[in-house]
């Protein structure tokens, strides 16, 4: 059986997906993708189904090992360097790994996570309708838990064929739109005015559960206990030391802090790829803008398919080589080493 | 009798969510309602939301904005939410046995002490009570009731405790609870129950609903270990009674 063994992980590591929708009544949190962007991304480059489960890569390196037969597998998400048995590889393409073969993955220069997905999808049993990682909740497959050095993923068999690379703009940078409320009337004015303001540092003890930030403390209004009620992705909770906690899809699915704004939809991605130690600010805009990001959001990730390029860049018709049986040189003429500088890329 | 029903306060909770919100405190009326409208977009599903979350005081409803936009769901959800309550639903009741005190409940004596009573006078209070559960939230099958004694009443811990080990049963402030998986608490912790409220061996995986009423029984620590063991390989451990 083909398999993908994992030979080396860091923490922060593990199967996600879309998530799991219709349980957080019971205290079930939906999980999933931090950035599903570059989730999607990763699947497209495969042809599988955009939030199908991947590898999501915390911020330090990894090492795969391909087992009997080859892989395909795609790289999209935070920026770090990326070899197969020494070759360099580009992020957002795919790329085969042969038999014995190891994919190498550094640390991320730029971003947090990172999404490697497999052709064909990565394999497991869905639990509550997802393979995503939840520990405490012994959700997760194939494994329940974070991945860890020695654990196999299952692979379809590739063969050696065209790779797509995929042409994403550049994520924009500037504050991270967010909605003000449900609990903004827990503050009074001159701390909604600080939050919106004031650059926050993404704290070292942030998580797949919440990112807390540090920055000048915010008062409330009232003392920061409200009855517990119901959190989302992007909820921004001010705890009694004023400094905010965004929740991420791990997060507890009630809770008892007011909650002075949320992260549209259409930044969370973006938020979470960024650093501890990095700045953000925040900026508030209307429903009907951030419904209009998160159409724009919606809209990409339909046409994502329309982005992918043949990964030679150098117009090479791989088929037509593959045709004449020349499947070798085909490799070698989609070495993404020679591309990787054509698009200013260090490699 | 149709009570005259106060429109709730629709809150956005960012671009997929809002806040449908009864009250600002935690009391019968407010959850009744939540959870009067939860049922009834269980009855009538409405195209574009995704999930609904009812709490004590406010039902968070996700929703599709692709599906739906927001305007049109505010009306339907103010219609629902300010129709007159219906008759009090026929609900289930559990009941669950609890083994009080010594290590299974390491703060019954200081509870006791902080109410200057008995810690068997402790047990019989929280014996007593009729619970409802008004929410399931935090955790996976973290339940919290409503019902608790008001003689019970007592500010949290002020250090909350990391780990609190499964099927603790705890007070904290107005609050009864059930708490499934082991994890952090800042409750007084009376007792443990080997009723597990999610587990992964059992159909179903979920034993409680929010609105569901919870009464708790006494057992004994030999009873308790048995109990472990046969949850432990998905029995339900509580009684379901109709009432």
């Amino acid at each position: 059986m083909t398999r993908l063994v994992v030979t080396a992980i860091g923490p922060a590591s593990s199967v996600q997906d879309g998530g799991r929708r219709g349980f957080q009544r019971y205290g079930l949190t939906p999980g999933g993708a931090m950035d599903p962007l570059a989730l999607a991304a990763a699947n497209t480059l495969l042809g599988n189904d955009p939030f199908a489960a991947a590898v999501e890569i915390g911020p330090l390196g990894a090492a795969f090992t391909v087992c009997d037969g080859a892989v395909r597998l795609a790289l999209t998400g935070a920026s770090r360097a990326a070899d197969i048995a020494g070759r360099p590889v580009a992020l957002d393409s795919s790329m085969i790994v042969k038999e014995g073969e190891t994919l190498t993955l550094g640390t991320a220069r730029d971003g947090c996570f990172s999404y490697l997905a497999l052709e064909g999808g990565l394999r497991g049993t869905p639990l509550f309708g997802s393979l995503s990682v939840n520990a405490r909740a012994g959700l997760g497959s194939p494994y329940p838990r974070p991945l860890q050095a020695g654990d196999e993923l299952s692979a379809s068999t590739a063969v050696v064929g065209p790779e797509n690379r995929i042409e994403l703009a550049k994520r924009a940078d500037g504050p991270i739109r967010v909605i003000m409320g449900p609990q903004n009337d827990e503050f009074p004015e001159d701390a909604i005015a600080l939050f919106l303001s004031a650059s926050w540092t993404v704290s070292a003890v942030s998580d797949r559960m919440g990112y807390r930030l540090e920055g000048p403390p915010l008062v409330h209004r009232h003392g920061h206990n409200i009855v517990s009620d119901g959190t989302v992705n992007g909820s921004i909770q001010v705890p009694g030391n004023g400094q905010p906690i965004v929740l991420m899809p791990d997060r507890g699915t009630s809770g008892g802090y007011p909650k002075i704004a949320t992260v549209i939809s259409a930044d969370l991605g973006r938020l979470a790829q960024t650093p501890p130690g990095q700045r953000v600010g925040f900026q508030a805009v209307n429903l009907a803008d951030a419904h209009a990001e998160l159409k724009a959001l919606a809209d990409l990730i339909r046409t994502l398919p329309d982005r992918l390029r043949p990964a030679d860049g150098s117009g090479v018709n791989v088929e037509a080589l593959q045709d004449a049986n020349l499947a070798g040189i085909a490799v070698s003429a989609i070495d993404p080493g020679t591309w990787q500088n054509e698009r200013g890329e260090s490699s | 009798m149709a009570e005259i029903a106060t429109p709730p306060r629709l809150l956005p909770s960012g671009d997929s969510a809002v806040t449908v919100e009864f009250g600002r405190s935690i009391d019968e009326t407010s959850n009744r309602r939540v959870l009067a409208l939860d049922g009834a977009l269980a009855r009538e599903p409405v195209e574009g939301i995704v999930e609904t979350v009812p709490t004590y005081r406010s039902l968070l409803v996700h929703y599709d904005p692709l599906k739906i936009r927001f305007d049109p769901l505010r009306e339907k959800l103010i219609a629902l939410a300010t129709l007159p309550s219906p008759a009090a639903q026929q609900s289930r009741r559990w009941r669950i046995p609890v083994v009080y005190g010594g290590e299974h409940g390491i703060d019954l004596e200081d509870v006791a002490n902080s109410l200057q009573t008995t810690p068997d006078e402790i047990v019989a209070r929280h014996l007593r009570g009729d619970y409802r559960v008004a929410m399931i939230g935090f955790t996976p099958g973290w339940s919290y009731l409503s019902g608790l004694d008001p003689r019970l009443e007592m500010p949290r811990r002020r250090e909350p405790r990391l780990l609190t080990p499964a099927g603790t049963i705890s007070i904290g402030g107005v609050q009864a609870g059930i708490q499934c998986l082991p994890g952090p608490s800042g409750w007084h912790l009376l007792g443990r129950t080997a009723v597990r409220t999610y587990q992964l061996k059992r159909n179903p995986v979920f034993l409680l609903e929010p609105g569901d009423r919870v009464s708790f029984v006494a057992v004994d620590a030999h009873t308790f270990a048995e109990q472990e063991r046969a949850a432990e390989g998905g029995e339900w451990i509580a009684d379901l009674v109709l009432s």
